[in-house]
């Protein structure tokens, strides 16, 4: 492992989801990416796009059992902002050249499918939930996203006591699984 | 089975919230029933999907969140309004290092450049520092003298200020003086002949429209020339003839040489020429001859944004001024311009010797 302790820091930081980590990586990675996008055509806000998409690849990497990161931290999210904007580039119909830096870059194809996996699995899992509707919608993710207890819910959505909420959330749940398998299955 | 409750059985068995009994029971029926080994493995990988949608959606929002921390605390610059000053300031924290030593390196070289220049060159450096001196103690020395001159034989009485100064030349043997107008502030008037020798004078005539000032010596000490050795010349000058002129920019009297640049003057003046020389204040009223020793015009002002453009009266206005005194004072009929001259053919300092005894310094007080 060639990144140094600090880097090893920040980056368990960002996997336990630490405020600090993530504004350090940022502040020291933002302005490169920044100046990236914004000097190929691209604007402010495509520039906060990438690089949090970027943000999220550095994250899931982290995450991962198996994770290994042999280069700095800004390498590897100036490699994966550079692949993705090229890639946008090219979906805009723009011949993307972005001229080639002083910057080092390394091979992030990899990372990257299987980052575009996962997106796709939670567009899924969004539309599900979208086309859900309320309660239903609420509710689910009360308990799953924001973790929180039965009563709680019960006592937010109305419902006389939590055993009544907690079946409520089952007959969503059922729906949402039929709606979420109906599409991954056919994504797979 | 309904749906709902064996969801919540799996669940629960999933989430480790069963009892060991209810487990070990649990177990058994998925093992005999394949539909819910089925449905425990399919609920487990949405759990799954679920916490890592979760995971997801909380870390997007910690990043929103931790981008407007930024842009509020001016870490990152964005927003369309100030994009100008935004790319500047953005360039300036890129660049701000490599500005900052090169910057050091200019400091540097010019340092090294100066000091290399002070180290090999510290000859001239001497000679400009002596020349230095050499005009401070002059000055002293001038005024030194000055004061000598002014104990033995002042003629300016004493409490009074002298107004302006400038150079003057006869016209006459008798004791007449030229010099320009602008040269006479005050209302009297002493000339002082270059062995320092004083005279008081009076005014006989000014002409502030040609800029012209006839003078005449009335002081008995002064003893007439019976001649001039130059005469007044009428006619004009062509272009680029040598003129010289002799005058009293400081108290000692100064020669100067140039040649006729144009033949008006300031602003298309045709009573004047452009003459290049050096002239310094001191130098109005004196006499500009040319290569023979005539009187062709008074040095009377020069340009003051430019080098060497200075401007002269032409002779022939002295005729109209003397006709004009002549026209006024009945006792000046006697005035007679020089119209002999025998510098002709002579060097220059045999010139210069002849001339410098006729060119006054004018004091007006």
């Amino acid at each position: 492992m060639k990144s140094d302790t600090n880097e090893q820091l920040l980056l368990k930081g960002l996997a336990n989801n630490e405020t600090r980590a993530i504004d350090t990586i940022y502040k020291e990675n933002f302005g490169m990416v920044q100046a990236l996008i914004l000097n190929n055509n691209g604007t402010y806000d495509d520039a906060r796009d990438i690089f949090q998409e970027a943000m999220i690849a550095l994250y899931e990497k982290a995450k991962s059992e198996s994770f290994v990161l042999t280069c700095q931290i800004k390498t590897y999210v100036y490699s994966i902002c550079r692949r993705l904007w090229l890639k946008r580039l090219q979906q805009m119909g723009r011949y993307g050249i972005i001229a080639n830096g002083l910057e080092e870059t390394i091979a992030v194809e990899e990372d990257l499918d299987i980052h575009e996996k996962r997106n796709a699995e939670f567009a899924i899992m969004e539309r599900a939930l979208n086309s859900l509707g309320e309660p239903c919608k609420g509710i689910l993710e009360s308990y799953y996203l924001q973790k929180k207890d039965m009563n709680e819910i019960a006592t937010a959505f109305g419902y006389t006591n939590a055993d009544n909420a907690k079946n409520q959330k089952y007959k969503c749940l059922v729906r949402l699984k039929k709606l979420f398998f109906a599409q991954y299955n056919i994504g797979e | 089975m309904e749906d709902t409750v064996l969801l919540e059985v799996i669940e629960r068995y999933l989430t480790g919230d069963m009892s060991a009994e209810e487990r070990a029971h649990f177990e058994q029926l998925r093992k005999n029933t394949p539909e819910v080994d089925q449905m425990v493995v399919e609920h487990k990988l949405f759990l799954h999907q679920m916490e890592m949608y979760a995971e997801h959606s909380t870390l997007r929002n910690s990043l929103h969140a931790a981008h407007n921390r930024l842009v509020e605390a001016g870490t990152i610059n964005e927003s369309g309004v100030t994009e100008t000053k935004g790319k500047v300031v953005q360039f300036w924290n890129r660049y701000k290092k490599v500005t900052a030593i090169a910057a050091s390196i200019a400091g540097l070289t010019a340092i090294t450049i100066s000091a290399l220049f002070s180290y090999y060159s510290p000859a001239n450096n001497l000679q400009i520092q002596k020349l230095n001196r050499d005009i401070k103690n002059l000055t002293e020395k001038q005024r030194a003298q000055g004061d000598k001159i002014n104990e033995v034989e002042n003629k300016i009485p004493k409490g009074t200020t002298i107004k302006s100064g400038g150079s003057a030349f006869l016209i006459d043997g008798k004791g007449y003086l030229v010099t320009n107008a602008h040269v006479l502030k005050g209302s009297r008037t002493v000339v002082v002949n270059n062995n320092g020798q004083q005279f008081t004078a009076i005014i006989a005539l000014t002409d502030p429209q040609k800029d012209l000032a006839i003078l005449k010596i009335s002081d008995k000490d002064f003893k007439p020339y019976s001649s001039l050795p130059y005469s007044i010349k009428k006619s004009g000058l062509d272009l680029g003839e040598e003129v010289f002129t002799l005058g009293y920019p400081r108290n000692d009297i100064v020669y100067n040489m140039g040649y006729l640049a144009a033949r008006s003057g300031f602003e298309g003046d045709t009573s004047s020429y452009q003459i290049s020389l050096s002239a310094n204040p001191g130098n109005s009223g004196g006499p500009l001859f040319n290569k023979n020793g005539e009187v062709v015009g008074i040095v009377s002002t020069r340009q003051a944004q430019a080098e060497g453009v200075v401007f002269a009266i032409k002779a022939k206005g002295i005729y109209q001024a003397v006709d004009e005194l002549k026209k006024s004072d009945s006792t000046t009929q006697k005035l007679k311009l020089p119209t002999n001259n025998s510098l002709k053919g002579m060097e220059r300092r045999d010139q210069l010797a002849k001339l410098e005894d006729y060119v006054f310094l004018v004091s007006s007080y």
